[in-house]
């Protein structure tokens, strides 16, 4: 079909229109197959990063550390650091640690799962949205936390209240974005997909859920975070372990370094399941375009 | 859908076409009573100012729009919703920017049940003519505006239509990049023969591209002259420098831009 002389003149239209573009803007040498030349002038601003983060790190520890010689009682971090090797070696830490994630990694799992599929009925079908939208908004502006008394003497004082309060923290993170993902999928791409021969069954799991995904993901981050700090809580209020529940009864007995040992593991856990969903969200959503 | 309404010969007929919209307390007429025909592998571009229902036009014959009166057809069929038999390119790509440039291009011939293999054949042949072959694992993001487009053409021409529509194509794209684009599309054109409509809003592009140059007029949507481009084919930049050429354009413009006295105001057209 194609005769040799037209695929060279194309071929030749080709070049000229990569190079022009490739030129015209230096963000878009992506262009070219090899990024290398872009990674190497990343590099050193990224050292220079890690370098500030840690001098960052080391004077708040130091800062800390002079605050405890002081009056005001803190523990020292060698004493936080021995409260954490005891509590390790009697087997709290990874008990609480156990309890803590199995709570929150339930509730925030059932919530993500009903808020999915959720958001994307709320979305599609005007009168799901009716229905749906006056409860999520409303007990949005409520706190789950503040559910907690109600839930607790409804539910009992088992697992189940808790893991109810995060599913609600992380639920309602999460329809909102959804819901927000697939209302905003853009016209033109449905247009596309239709006159491409595409109905709505095709439309909606290849272009509708793949729109909508870094919404998704971005209420997902949102929920979890949510979740994570509903769930410390929620310990602290009732429970017979995990992590906010130890720091309730180190504060009983005025035992500051286990407080502290935990308050790091919270921080810490949080930090790992944020960067994992952070990661997962690159993976999945790194064919956006940023603007 | 019966082959009985295969009265006329042209492969695009418009019949009496009106398209209106509910404003507040006026009607607003985007097109009243339009007739066109396009014969087979015929390429006419349609150029008018904002408003004159061009683009309207076009989506009726997609099929993404209804009109309030009158009929389109293709191929003698009535035109109802969309299908693949006639393909859209529109401005804005509308490339799925979580497929890669191949994955776009088959987009088409899975949703129709083609094999993967025969799939993946198809794709890359059309890649090849607007020349991505280079890109075809690349995701649209990696892509220039131009780039782009081509693949949006090759995914519109992966699953064979027998129409092409194109609304306002290279609009987004810098001047020398749309010259390019206008040769290839040519180019593509006297190879993969197909019947093209063709919207634009530059008068150039309108004559340098078509066989005919349909002029439409705003208020109501209406087309106001057609103007048969006699320039022979292949056309090559040198084609933009002739007297003849010039005379085309000439008459094109003064279509375009003196419309008469049924001319509006602007503020009327809110």
């Amino acid at each position: 079909m194609a005769s040799p002389m037209n695929a060279q003149s194309e071929g030749s239209v080709v070049d000229q229109d990569a190079t022009v573009t490739s030129s015209g803007t230096a963000a878009n040498a992506g262009v070219s197959p090899t990024p290398s030349a872009p990674k190497r002038q990343k590099m050193d601003p990224r050292k220079k990063m890690f370098i500030y983060n840690a001098i960052s790190i080391v004077a708040g520890i130091a800062i800390w550390w002079g605050l405890a010689l002081t009056d005001l009682q803190l523990p020292t971090p060698p004493e936080v650091v021995a409260k954490a090797v005891e509590l390790w070696d009697q087997g709290l830490m990874q008990e609480d640690i156990i309890a803590s994630l199995t709570r929150v990694l339930t509730g925030f799992a059932i919530g993500s799962a009903l808020a999915i599929p959720v958001g994307f009925v709320m979305g599609w079908y005007a009168p799901a949205r009716g229905l749906f939208e006056p409860w999520i908004q409303f007990f949005r502006t409520i706190p789950p936390l503040a559910l907690l008394p109600l839930v607790l003497v409804l539910l009992g004082i088992g697992e189940v209240p808790k893991i109810f309060v995060i599913f609600l923290a992380s639920f309602l993170a999460c329809v909102i974005s959804t819901y927000q993902g697939v209302v905003s999928v853009e016209g033109t791409l449905i247009n596309a997909a239709r006159v491409l021969g595409a109905k709505d069954g095709t439309i909606f799991a290849r272009v509708v859920i793949p729109a909508s995904t870094p919404f998704i993901l971005v209420g997902m981050r949102v929920g979890l975070g949510s979740a994570w700090a509903t769930l410390v809580a929620a310990e602290l209020l009732a429970a017979q372990a995990g992590l906010g529940f130890r720091m309730q009864q180190a504060q009983i007995y005025y035992d500051l370094a286990t407080i502290f040992v935990n308050i790091i593991i919270i921080g810490i856990l949080g930090l790992v399941m944020d960067r994992i969903l952070l990661f997962t969200e690159a993976k999945l959503t790194g064919w956006q375009e940023r603007r | 859908m019966t082959e009985t309404q295969t009265m006329t010969e042209a492969k695009i007929s418009i019949r009496g076409i009106r398209k209106t919209f509910e404003m507040k307390d006026s009607e607003f007429v985007a097109l009243g009573n339009v007739d066109l025909d396009i014969q087979d592998n015929e390429f006419v571009t349609v150029v008018g100012p904002s408003g004159c229902g061009k683009s309207t036009m076009m989506n009726i014959l997609a099929g993404l729009e209804e009109p309030t009166s009158g009929s389109a057809h293709v191929d003698g069929r009535d035109v109802h919703g969309p299908g693949p038999e006639r393909g859209v390119i529109f401005q804005q790509y509308a490339l799925f920017p979580w497929l890669t440039v191949r994955k776009n291009v088959e987009f088409g011939l899975k949703v129709a049940g083609v094999g993967k293999a025969e799939r993946r054949e198809r794709a890359d042949h059309f890649i090849e003519m607007v020349g991505l072959e280079h890109f075809a694992d690349a995701l649209p993001k990696m892509l220039s505006g131009g780039m782009k487009q081509r693949c949006a053409i090759a995914r519109a021409y992966a699953v064979n239509p027998s129409i092409l529509l194109m609304d306002e194509p290279f609009g987004a794209l810098d001047a020398l990049t749309r010259v390019k684009l206008q040769e290839q599309l040519l180019d593509t054109w006297s190879r993969e023969q197909r019947t093209v409509m063709f919207i634009t809003h530059d008068v150039d592009e309108a004559v340098f591209l078509a066989n005919r140059v349909v002029v439409m007029a705003a208020r109501p949507g209406r087309i106001f002259d057609v103007i048969d481009v006699n320039l022979p084919y292949p056309r090559t930049v040198d084609v933009r420098l002739t007297p003849e050429f010039a005379e085309l354009r000439n008459r094109v413009w003064h279509a375009v831009y003196h419309q008469g006295p049924d001319a509006v105001p602007y503020e009327q057209t809110k």
